[in-house]
């Protein structure tokens, strides 16, 4: 075992991580950046369509976008940090630029857009349909440029608190299977989504809520959990994304009948209304017996092949390796499938969470800008601009606070919970087979429409699967990438996280946004236009409310 | 459909580490990627098994590997792509980088290299107020090589690194292009300069390997001829690369021959002092032709039709 210390240490190497890492440093603070696999392969590299941003130097308006995003959110976003990310998103689109990313741009050399859903203006900037990958490279130049120390492909397994406040994470380092310990006087969550606790996804395999949990774990308020987002055109065997870009570019939505139904739930936005509202059209269409095989379709072959080629190059690539489709001559056949997690650990606009000493940004926070139904687009703009915020916040509390004492004693638990893992003599069971049934279970019941009973078979579910998780035991016994072990803990991780999605999704007794209940379809303002925030107890979490900030837009009835 | 998969295994931790063969066999869906059948393996029969993926689909660049001796995504390769009529599949480790375990390898000397070529932006005089301007197809070529996933493909099974360690590779040449190529960039001679160095643009042999097995068509040896023009213009003529590349295209409009007797001492230059070792070590190999009478001729008359040959050239040399 070793000790490492930092004024402060960033968990995550994604979009979020890696602008807080840069932000930190900038403000002349020690920081580290740790991650459990390469800074590259992390999840923000899937992103494909691109991010908003009101460029106000063009007559575009961030009220607009805010507006858009509130609206979009079914009102339960804190506009005030609504307020900030828009004013700000201009500034760092421009930074973005700056660094290096080769946005697409327009005949006159300037920075192009493209469509996306919830907006009526087109202020979606993009490289193709790589914009995640090219600006996660990008960050990453200018990582490597800034010569910070990154912990690669290592594992953090808890947060070190003491005093009521976080001091630092244990880690083990895949390579050496070692345990460690890193002090900090700030520590940054930057662990992305929870993807994989549903089955399928379009989130990649790394995405398993441990952010989420290490926070609930510690004691931090978990916020609006219930509130998940089903994005309307995934593949049907192995979740992969179709990006939303391809009905920005102008790609239709048709039923078995080859009927552009959209017509019929959001005649005014047609294809680009908000996620959740598209998604629970198509769930109809499908129910009502208006699919093909449990799918909808998505058209592109009016946009033209040369359109497709060089746009939407990759899901070009997608959909023929995947879907056996050629995008130009055949419509591809798509349905709602898990994406994203608007809920999150819950932080104000700098980031900082109920814990004194952890911060959050990206996928795994919730500030909320995005409420119970995010825009597309504005989770690369929440990394980015909310990961500048939290790393300039987390390097400003190292100047205040001294270093203080943390005992080698942090690490005899995670040790412990190891140790057992792999001293325990298997039974018939697998973490494989306990995942997969979480992730059906959460996907049949706490999906685009839900219900008591179904809620509550799912917690059961869940609560049972967390007794056999008890049980597992890790077959692989090598110290050097044991991820046999890896994936043990990253399910602990993941059943945590599906506890307090299921718990937060009962606790809400409306429809509002992802979260559709068919046994109460309303909206409810009087009671319910407020956050819900979840606690770790022995028992399973304990719930409690929030107001929502309102500056400016009262609720109103949401159509498209 | 039954898949046996072949798989070489190391562990470091045995008490005799060396590397094995085990297969497994997998019921897999005809749709199924290698990467899939894997994932069966490691989830439902043998746990120890150690590779990287994630987003399986071909963005993350996690899942290198070598199935039946080529280096491809196991997410991007389908079974029925690779499996002989007996439904086999040879799965082993990327090359040219050392095995940590199993399927996995360690990427330190790769990510050397690309940090070696100065991997970020450097824009010259003050930055504009806004973006900076540019021509989107200037950004579309680019988009060609920023979809380079750093997988490592290319590196795997570079036949130069095969041999020598010291070639940067295909992958950070490529890096280095996306910069060169970038007009927002204002290090481009600097860049040049140092990639004109042993072991930078010069010491790729155009084998193809690389363009033919990368999995996003980022074509490295495309951007590493690129590098070359682009060197050769800015007016690093003074290397061997450069020199070979003159000759042999002086060679050419002169008789429409490749004159291989001068090729060598007019690349290394013939007064040069500095060159007589090599001269000299290329002396063995001078006899041996001799010997087997396999010298080639001193001169050459023009080809019939030379001048054609010569248009083409005067054509491609006109100023455009
Ligand atoms: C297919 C797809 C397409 C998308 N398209 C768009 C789009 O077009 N526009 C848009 O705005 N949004 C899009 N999104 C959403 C957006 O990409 C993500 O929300 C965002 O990139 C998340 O970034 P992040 O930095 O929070 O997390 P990530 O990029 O997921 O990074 C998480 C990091 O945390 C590390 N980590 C996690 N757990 C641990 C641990 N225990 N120990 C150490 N390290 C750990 C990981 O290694 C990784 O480095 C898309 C999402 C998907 C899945
Ligand atoms: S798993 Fe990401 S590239 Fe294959």
């Amino acid at each position: 075992m070793s000790v490492y210390q930092h004024d402060v240490i960033v968990v995550g190497a994604g979009l979020a991580g890696m602008r807080a890492t840069i932000a930190a440093q900038s403000r002349g603070a020690n920081v580290a950046m740790i991650s459990k696999v390469h800074p590259v392969r992390s999840h923000s590299n899937a992103a494909q369509g691109g991010i908003n941003a009101a460029l106000t130097s063009r007559g575009d308006s961030w009220e607009d976008h805010a507006l858009a995003t509130v609206k979009g959110s079914d009102y339960l976003a804190d506009q005030d940090a609504v307020e900030v990310m828009c004013q700000e998103a201009g500034a760092a689109l421009i930074e973005l630029e700056h660094m290096g990313v080769i946005f697409s741009r327009d005949e006159d050399g300037r920075l192009g857009t493209r469509r996306f859903g919830g907006q009526e203006q087109a202020r979606t900037f993009f490289v193709a349909d790589i914009t995640g990958a090219a600006m996660l490279h990008v960050l990453y130049e200018q990582i490597m440029h800034s010569k910070v120390r990154v912990y690669e492909e290592w594992f953090v397994t808890s947060l070190v608190m003491e005093d009521g406040e976080c001091r630092g994470v244990v880690a083990i380092e895949l390579m050496t299977g070692q345990l460690h310990l890193i002090k900090a006087k700030a520590v940054i969550l930057a662990t992305g989504g929870s993807g994989r606790v549903y089955e399928p996804t379009t989130n990649g395999m790394v995405v398993t809520a441990d952010g989420h949990a290490l926070a609930y774990r510690a004691g931090a308020a978990i916020m609006d959990m219930e509130m998940v987002q089903y994005h309307p055109t995934t593949l049907k065997g192995n979740g992969v994304l179709i990006t939303e870009a391809a009905r920005g570019e102008g790609a239709y939505l048709l039923n078995s009948d080859g009927d552009r139904f959209m017509q019929k739930y959001a005649p005014h936005m047609m294809e680009l209304a908000s996620r959740d509202v598209v998604s629970r059209s198509e769930q109809t269409e499908i129910n009502e017996g208006r699919g093909v095989d449990g799918c909808v379709f998505l058209d592109l072959r009016h946009l033209g092949r040369e359109l497709i080629e060089t746009k939407l190059s990759y899901i070009q690539e997608v959909a023929g390796d995947f879907a056996n489709v050629d995008l130009s001559k055949q419509p591809i056949p798509i349905r709602p499938g898990n994406h994203y997690i608007m809920g999150g650990i819950k932080t104000d606009v700098h980031g900082a969470t109920s814990i004194p000493g952890l911060y959050a940004a990206g996928e795994c926070a919730c500030v909320s800008v995005h409420g119970a139904n995010r825009l597309g687009a504005n989770s690369l703009l929440d990394t980015i601009i909310f990961g500048r915020r939290a790393g300039e916040a987390a390097a400003a509390r190292a100047t205040e606070v001294g270093d203080k004492p943390v005992p080698e004693s942090v690490l005899s638990v995670d040790k412990e919970a190891i140790r057992s893992f792999l001293s325990r003599k298997p039974n018939k069971d697998m973490a494989a087979k306990i995942r997969l049934e979480m992730g059906e279970t959460m996907n049949e019941h706490v999906a685009v429409f839900r219900n008591e009973a179904g809620m509550q078979t799912a917690l059961q579910t869940i609560r049972q699967l967390r007794e056999r998780y008890a049980e597992l035991a890790v077959q692989d016994k090598g110290q050097v990438f044991n991820t046999n072990l890896l994936f043990t803990l990253e399910l602990g991780f993941m059943l945590d996280t599906a506890e307090i999605i299921c718990a937060s999704a009962l606790a809400r007794k409306e429809s509002r946004g992802a979260h559709f209940r068919t046994d109460i379809p309303q909206r409810d303002d009087a009671n319910w236009l407020k956050h819900t925030l979840a606690y770790f107890t022995q028992a399973g979490p304990r719930i409690d409310y929030a107001p929502v900030t309102i500056t400016r837009w009262q609720p109103q009835v949401r159509s498209y | 459909m039954q898949v046996t998969l072949d798989v070489r295994r190391f562990n470091p931790e045995d008490a005799n580490p060396k590397p094995y063969r085990k297969t497994y066999t997998v019921e897999a869906e005809d749709y199924f990627t290698v990467l899939d059948a894997l994932i069966q393996v490691r989830e439902y029969q043998d746990p120890t098994l150690a590779l990287r993926c994630s987003c399986r689909a071909s963005i993350c660049g996690s899942c290198a590997m070598r199935i039946n001796g080529h280096a491809k995504l196991a997410c991007k390769t389908k079974l029925t792509s690779v499996m002989d009529a007996q439904g086999n599949v040879r799965v082993e480790p990327a090359g040219n980088m050392p095995v940590v375990k199993d399927l996995i390898v360690d990427m330190k000397p790769f990510w050397d290299k690309v940090r070696a070529v100065d991997p970020w932006l450097q824009p010259e005089g003050p930055e504009p107020e806004g973006e900076y301007l540019a021509p989107n197809e200037a950004m579309l070529h680019l988009t060609g090589v920023m979809s380079c996933i750093m997988c490592g493909i290319c590196v795997s099974d570079c036949t130069v690194l095969e041999v020598d360690s010291n070639f940067l590779g295909p992958a950070a040449l490529a890096k280095a292009y996306r910069f060169v190529g970038d007009p927002r960039d204002g290090a481009n001679v600097a860049r040049l300069k140092k990639l004109n160095e042993y072991g930078g643009m010069w010491d790729c042999t155009r084998c193809y390997e690389c363009v033919q097995v990368c999995p996003k068509g980022v074509a490295p040896m495309d951007r590493i001829m690129a590098l070359r023009d682009k060197a050769i213009t800015a007016g690093f003529t003074g290397t061997t690369g450069a020199r070979h590349a003159e000759v042999f295209a002086a060679s050419i409009k002169h008789t429409g021959w490749l004159n291989e007797f001068w090729l060598l001492p007019k690349t290394l230059g013939m007064f040069n002092p500095l060159s007589l070792p090599a001269l000299l070590g290329a002396l063995p190999i001078a006899l041996r032709a001799v010997r087997h009478n396999k010298l080639p001729h001193m001169f050459h008359k023009p080809i019939s039709g030379i001048q054609h040959v010569r248009r083409i050239f005067d054509k491609v040399e006109a100023p455009k």
